[in-house]
């Protein structure tokens, strides 16, 4: 089962661990990204490309399915207005055993950061600016492929 | 063809899409931000450090030095920030 969501209102963490847990699995692993409060911000936005960002998550989720043989992959990405707490995104997933679980909800997260459409706008005393892309984002994603660009 | 911009590319060309019609000349995506720049001071602004842009066609990232083909969609936006 593949569930990929892109959506303005807030996750709820509960639904979303229970339906995946529904698919008999022995093992379900989660990631959820939370607006940080620690550095001033007061509000964030996010962005995204209606129809291409959905396109990218169904197709990581499909490759992560084929690839740790997964029974489940979960994607909820919030857009819009936030605010410091809010849940961003959720990546659930779920297998037989661990290892696998683990390991594919670690790409889907790396992975996303890299390769879905999506901007954030933060705010601090007031003044709104895009953040900029991180090359640790770029190095964490890189480390689920091989040197010739097939996965490792 | 169809033009969407996001974040601040967005921002700075002032709307966020818009219909055109490239000469026959504009056959790469970064020809096409040659091009548009020409439009308004906007369009100047947000399209001129090509190395700060990335770009989709058709809904796929694609290197500013591909070919436009027979795109219909074409976007161009800073890199992602996701998760």
């Amino acid at each position: 089962m593949i569930r990929v969501s892109v959506d303005h209102a807030p996750i709820d963490i509960g639904t979303e661990l229970a339906g995946i847990e529904e698919t008999g699995a022995g093992a379900v692993a989660s990631f959820t990204g939370v607006v940080r409060a620690d550095d001033g911000v007061t509000a964030m936005e996010l962005e995204h490309y209606p129809g291409m960002t959905e396109a990218v998550l169904c197709d990581l989720a499909e490759q992560a399915m084929a690839r740790w043989g997964l029974l489940s992959a979960v994607i909820v990405h919030r857009v819009g207005p936030m605010v410091p707490g809010d849940r961003v995104v959720l990546v659930a997933t779920a297998a037989a055993h661990r290892r696998e679980a683990l390991e594919a909800c670690a790409f889907l997260i790396d992975r996303l950061k890299t390769d879905a459409p999506f901007w954030k706008r933060e705010t601090r005393d007031g003044d709104a600016r895009w953040v900029a892309a991180r090359a640790s984002d770029d190095q964490a994603a890189a480390r689920w492929t091989g040197p010739d660009g097939s996965p490792d | 063809m169809q033009l969407l911009y996001f974040a601040w590319v967005r921002e700075r060309v002032g709307t966020g899409e818009e219909t055109v019609e490239p000469p026959e000349a504009v056959r790469t995506v970064a020809d096409l931000a040659d091009w548009l720049r020409g439009r308004s001071a906007g369009h100047a602004e947000a399209l001129s450090d090509l190395a700060r842009l990335r770009a989709a066609v058709d809904q796929r990232f694609v290197p500013l030095d591909s070919e436009l083909g027979p795109a219909k969609e074409v976007a161009f936006f800073p890199p992602v920030t996701g998760g």
